[in-house]
């Protein structure tokens, strides 16, 4: 087992730190047991499991410093490493950008383990793989499906006294159905820390209720339509938004955040009904209370009524422009409003409903402009009603444009970690069809 | 896909550097690199303990990989170095069939003891997966090869090259782009070797030592005044190269049009990034792209790319047959199409092919992760589709009896799967250069450098930028362009190529960071072309006003 507890853990990086003759030392210790099934064809193909445990020491010299990393865990292995690491530093060259490592934190008690997770068997993996492809075969569909858990700790100790341990564990299922005529296709996705939650049978039922309603598309023409995007169809271009909260880059002028030599902090940007912001106490996606630099990872609000409120720094540019550090959020959570999914299509004259969004990729990263295509499940809405499947679309937009043209939000839905809601958006730019099933 | 993880290495402090070990192997001194690792023989005995042990508990076949996987990485901006990375990560990976399905294990312990535990492992998850198999495994048969080796044709080991010399060339580079107008420059080398000893009960014991290079950089320019930002990447190749490719050799350059510099075989990396700075200062101020239907002049380093998505892909027999449909998707190229013969993928002109044996190219090795001897094969041939890439286990499925030796695993904790040979478009037949292919286009763009790439899951519909473009008006480049993207159909952009370059201009594109697979596996593939002139695609405005 790769797992060691919060007192074995600190008891290793303690004999590890007894080694270090430099003027600081920075140990980063991990592990994680991992399982996985992987079906095609209505049959499983491979499964696997996985154990990996592993030290890192930072050792520096002034502003030299050196890394090396070890996976046994043994006093001869623990000297060998720091003696690695103290070679590394003296070799290397100064980093003007280098910081001391932090003193002691006080950290939040995390919420991100469940032994129920932890513990789950290869049997069990076996079970999911067959609920999805049982009701596929007898719905004439063929499922085509992954699911991964993983129980892992993490711990980190220095020179000056920092210590922080964490237990996390997660699932994630995704499952593609396809009609077996080849005009359908479904999917549907699902992760949870706590297994528990996780339905595969109700997961698989959507996702080949999805794949029956979209046989036989009918092509419609591309051009600017409202949308109803399902939170696994805005995930990614939310996320590519967040990574644009870097205070450095904004700073530089290399970002959508940079503006007339400035940023765009404290500037309204999107609808101001668009809420976003980070906690990793929040009981629906937990997440670390520390970042491996051993900061301690607070509630933050990063757009507050469409307003920029806070931009991440990094230690050293906060140093260089002297404010307080922000570090990146572990997770990130989108206010949501009241209206299920059911709702928001009976509210809809004409629009389309987005399952997802498919092999996204960056245009311009001056408006933030990415393209990409829907996927397993388009549909025309007309009166209130799902009218019938579209083709796919390939779209190009921009998440900044799409928050300015906010219709309705939905009910949140937890998607890679983070909290979505369902999304009604007009105007939303499709550029060309694609036959793609 | 891993691709962010590596780009996100840049400036990594040891809390970062706590990612997946099959990626990143534990962390050592440069010198250590140059250790020889385990003994040929000793590698033929451990791996003839799981061999022995997956037999006598019932498999029908078994095979071992022997890894040593050690990278080298270099990351700077402007005058600082952020990281030097070396890793290394070593351990054997067992792959049996027992009851007629595929089990895998793997250890980073390998003793006998370690080795029979791991087997044992494989054996039981065959055959508890085998109670819902209903495809039993098949395998093409293979020849044995006995006690074999090979090894990239490297003339300078990377690993012999100190570390400094490489960080002054890094350096120089982002020196030489902040001397010609650049406000930012970050580069990164990435080295990798992979140390590789296969062994499987069908009587092969294959030992293979492989070299890539990637030297990379990004240059940023900004025109505060107007808020506006512009990138221009390296144009540089991957390459299954030493480090002789960074010789900079003049006989391996080529001109392009308005002054470009274009690299074959040998880069010469300060150059290019002295040209990048200019480059991406005259896009602050290139016109905007009239968006309309364009015959488009493609430039190898980035016609590579629409090859790999539009072609590669596409015709993985896995794919196929959906055994990849939960995460990248299926294929148009379906069984009938094949099966028809007459298939036009592509123009009369367009020749496709599949290679594992191309000098200098990062899919090039000896023999594939089962022990296949790698070969050179037709995928479209006169513009009709031939054939797919295809693995032990699934070549009968296009009723043929021989493996294509295009199966790869990226590390030995993996289990190796059908993976992209090197896809190549072949050059002209006669005689036709770069000047000649402009000076006969109308109303054109001319493109090179990879940029934006985006397709659909059945490899239908894509759309690609670029790094650098160019307008073609009656002959002759008339100015930059900016916000160009083309958008088309896969066999409707093949279907209108209607003239490639001849041999003179042949390039490799490369994709180092390749991704495939659930867990996601990376792999480094090539794929070579001549200037090649595509008509009437549709060309869009990315240019948007926020």
């Amino acid at each position: 087992m790769a797992i060691y507890t919060k007192e074995e853990a600190r008891k290793i990086m303690e004999k590890a730190l007894s080694f270090s003759s430099a003027d600081a030392c920075e140990i980063n210790m991990s592990g994680s047991e991992s399982g996985n099934i992987r079906y095609a064809r209505n049959t499983v193909s491979t499964s696997g499991h996985r154990s990996n445990q592993t030290l890192v020491v930072q050792s520096s010299f002034g502003k030299k410093s050196g890394t090396a990393t070890i996976d046994e865990f043994d006093d001869a292995s623990l000297e060998k490493v720091v003696k690695r690491a103290e070679e590394l530093a003296k070799l290397s060259p100064e980093n003007p950008e280098f910081m001391e490592p932090l003193g002691p934190q006080t950290y939040d008690e995390s919420i991100t383990y469940v032994d129920k997770t932890a513990n789950i068997s290869p049997e069990y993996r076996a079970s999911v793989a067959k609920k999805s492809i049982e009701p596929a075969n007898a719905k004439d569909v063929t499922a085509a499906g992954f699911f991964n858990d993983r129980h892992g700790f993490s711990a980190m100790l220095n020179s000056k006294g920092l210590f922080a341990y964490n237990q996390a564990t997660n699932m994630d299922f995704t499952v593609t159905m396809r009609t077996n005529d080849g005009t359908g296709s479904g999917w549907v996705t699902r992760d949870f820390n706590d297994v528990s939650k996780f339905d595969a049978s109700e997961a698989s039922k959507v996702a080949i209720d999805k794949a029956v309603m979209s046989k036989q598309a009918k092509a419609i023409e591309p051009g600017k339509y409202t949308v109803i995007l399902e939170p696994a169809a805005s995930i990614d271009l939310l996320s590519n938004m967040a990574y644009s909260f870097d205070a450095r880059r904004a700073d530089e002028g290399r970002s959508f955040m940079s503006k007339d030599g400035g940023t765009k902090l404290g500037e309204k940007i999107v609808d101001e009904r668009v809420n976003i912001y980070s906690d990793p106490l929040h009981h629906d996606v937990p997440s670390a209370t520390w970042n491996g630099e051993g900061q301690p990872i607070k509630k933050m609000k990063w757009i507050e009524n469409g307003v920029v409120k806070n931009l991440a720094y990094s230690r050293y540019w906060a140093k260089e422009k002297g404010v307080e550090p922000v570090p990146f959020p572990s997770n990130f959570i989108m206010e949501g409003g009241s209206a299920s999914l059911e709702d928001l299509i009976k509210n809809t004259k004409k629009g389309i409903l987005v399952t997802r969004l498919w092999y996204i990729r960056s245009v311009d990263p001056q408006t933030l402009l990415y393209t990409g295509l829907t996927r397993d499940g388009t549909f025309y809405i007309e009166n209130g009603k799902l009218k019938h499947p579209v083709k796919n679309f390939r779209f190009n937009e921009s998440p900044i444009i799409m928050l300015n043209n906010l219709e309705t939000l939905g009910q949140q839905v937890r998607i890679d970690g983070n909290l979505v809601p369902y999304m009604k958006v007009r105007d939303f730019t499709f550029t060309s069809l694609s036959d793609a099933v | 896909m891993k691709r962010r993880d590596f780009v996100q290495l840049t400036g990594l402090g040891a809390g970062a550097l706590m990612m997946p070990m099959a990626m990143m192997g534990k962390i050592i001194p440069a010198e250590a690199l140059l250790d020889p690792g385990m003994d040929v023989a000793l590698k033929k005995k451990m791996a003839d303990v799981a061999l022995n042990t997956a037999k006598s508990l019932g498999a029908s076949y078994a095979d071992a990989r022997i890894g040593r996987y050690l990278n080298q990485y270099v990351f700077t901006r402007e005058n600082k170095v952020q990281n030097v990375v070396n890793t290394e990560s070593f351990g054997i990976g067992i792959r049996v069939i027992a009851n007629g399905t595929w089990g895998f294990a793997s250890t980073n312990t390998v003793t006998e003891e370690g080795i029979k535990k791991a087997t044992q492992q494989a054996i039981a998850i065959a055959k508890a997966n085998a109670t819902i198999q209903k495809e039993p495994v098949k395998l093409a048969p293979v020849q044995a090869h006995g006690e074999v080796s090979w090894k990239t044709p490297i003339k300078k080991n990377f690993k012999d090259v100190p570390v400094s010399e490489k960080v002054d060339l890094l350096l120089s580079a982002n020196a030489a782009a902040m001397d010609n107008g650049a406000d930012y420059a970050s580069s990164a080398l990435f080295m990798v070797n992979e140390q590789k000893y296969f062994a499987s009960t069908d009587g092969s014991y294959i030992d293979q030592d492989i070299h890539r290079i990637w030297p990379t950089f990004d240059i940023t320019a900004i025109d505060k005044n107007a808020g506006k930002f512009k990138t221009r990447d390296a144009l540089s190749a991957p390459m299954g190269m030493g480090y002789e490719y960074l010789d900079g050799l003049d006989s391996e350059k080529l001109k392009g049009p308005d002054g470009l510099i274009l690299y074959r075989n040998s880069y010469d990396m300060v150059e290019d990034a002295k040209f990048a700075a200019q480059q991406a200062r005259q896009k602050l101020s290139a016109k905007s792209v009239d968006p309309g239907k364009y015959d488009l002049v493609l430039e190898p380093n980035h016609l590579g790319l629409t090859i790999h998505e539009s072609v590669g892909h596409p015709l993985e027999l896995d794919r196929v047959l959906g055994y990849e449909a939960n995460y990248a998707g299926t294929s148009f190229a379906t069984l009938d199409k094949w099966k028809s013969g007459d298939f036009k993928y592509g123009s009369d002109i367009v020749n496709l092919v599949a290679d594992k044996t191309q000098p200098n190219s990062l899919g090039a090795v000896g023999y594939d992760d089962e022990g296949v001897k790698t070969k050179k094969w037709d995928l479209v041939r006169n513009g009709v589709l031939t054939n797919y890439q295809a693995i032990r286990d699934q070549v009968h499925m296009i009723d043929q009896n021989e493996s294509h030796g295009c199966c790869y695993a990226q590390s030995w904790n993996d289990v190796q799967f059908q993976r992209m040979p090197n896809v190549s478009l072949e050059p002209g037949k006669e005689k036709y250069s770069i000047e000649e292919m402009i000076k006969d286009v109308e109303k054109g763009i001319y493109i090179a450098g990879r940029g934006s790439y985006s397709i659909d899951q059945q490899r239908y519909n894509f759309q690609f930028g670029g790094t650098v473009f160019y307008e073609i008006k009656d002959g002759k480049i008339v100015g930059m362009l900016e916000d160009v993207a083309y958008q088309s159909n896969t066999q409707e952009f093949w279907n209108s190529c209607v003239k490639i370059c001849d041999e003179s201009d042949y390039r490799m594109f490369g994709s180092f960071f390749d991704g495939k697979g659930q867990p996601s596996q990376i792999s480094a593939v090539s794929h070579g072309s001549s200037t090649t002139r595509f008509n009437n695609v549709n060309v869009i405005n990315t240019g948007r006003n926020i």
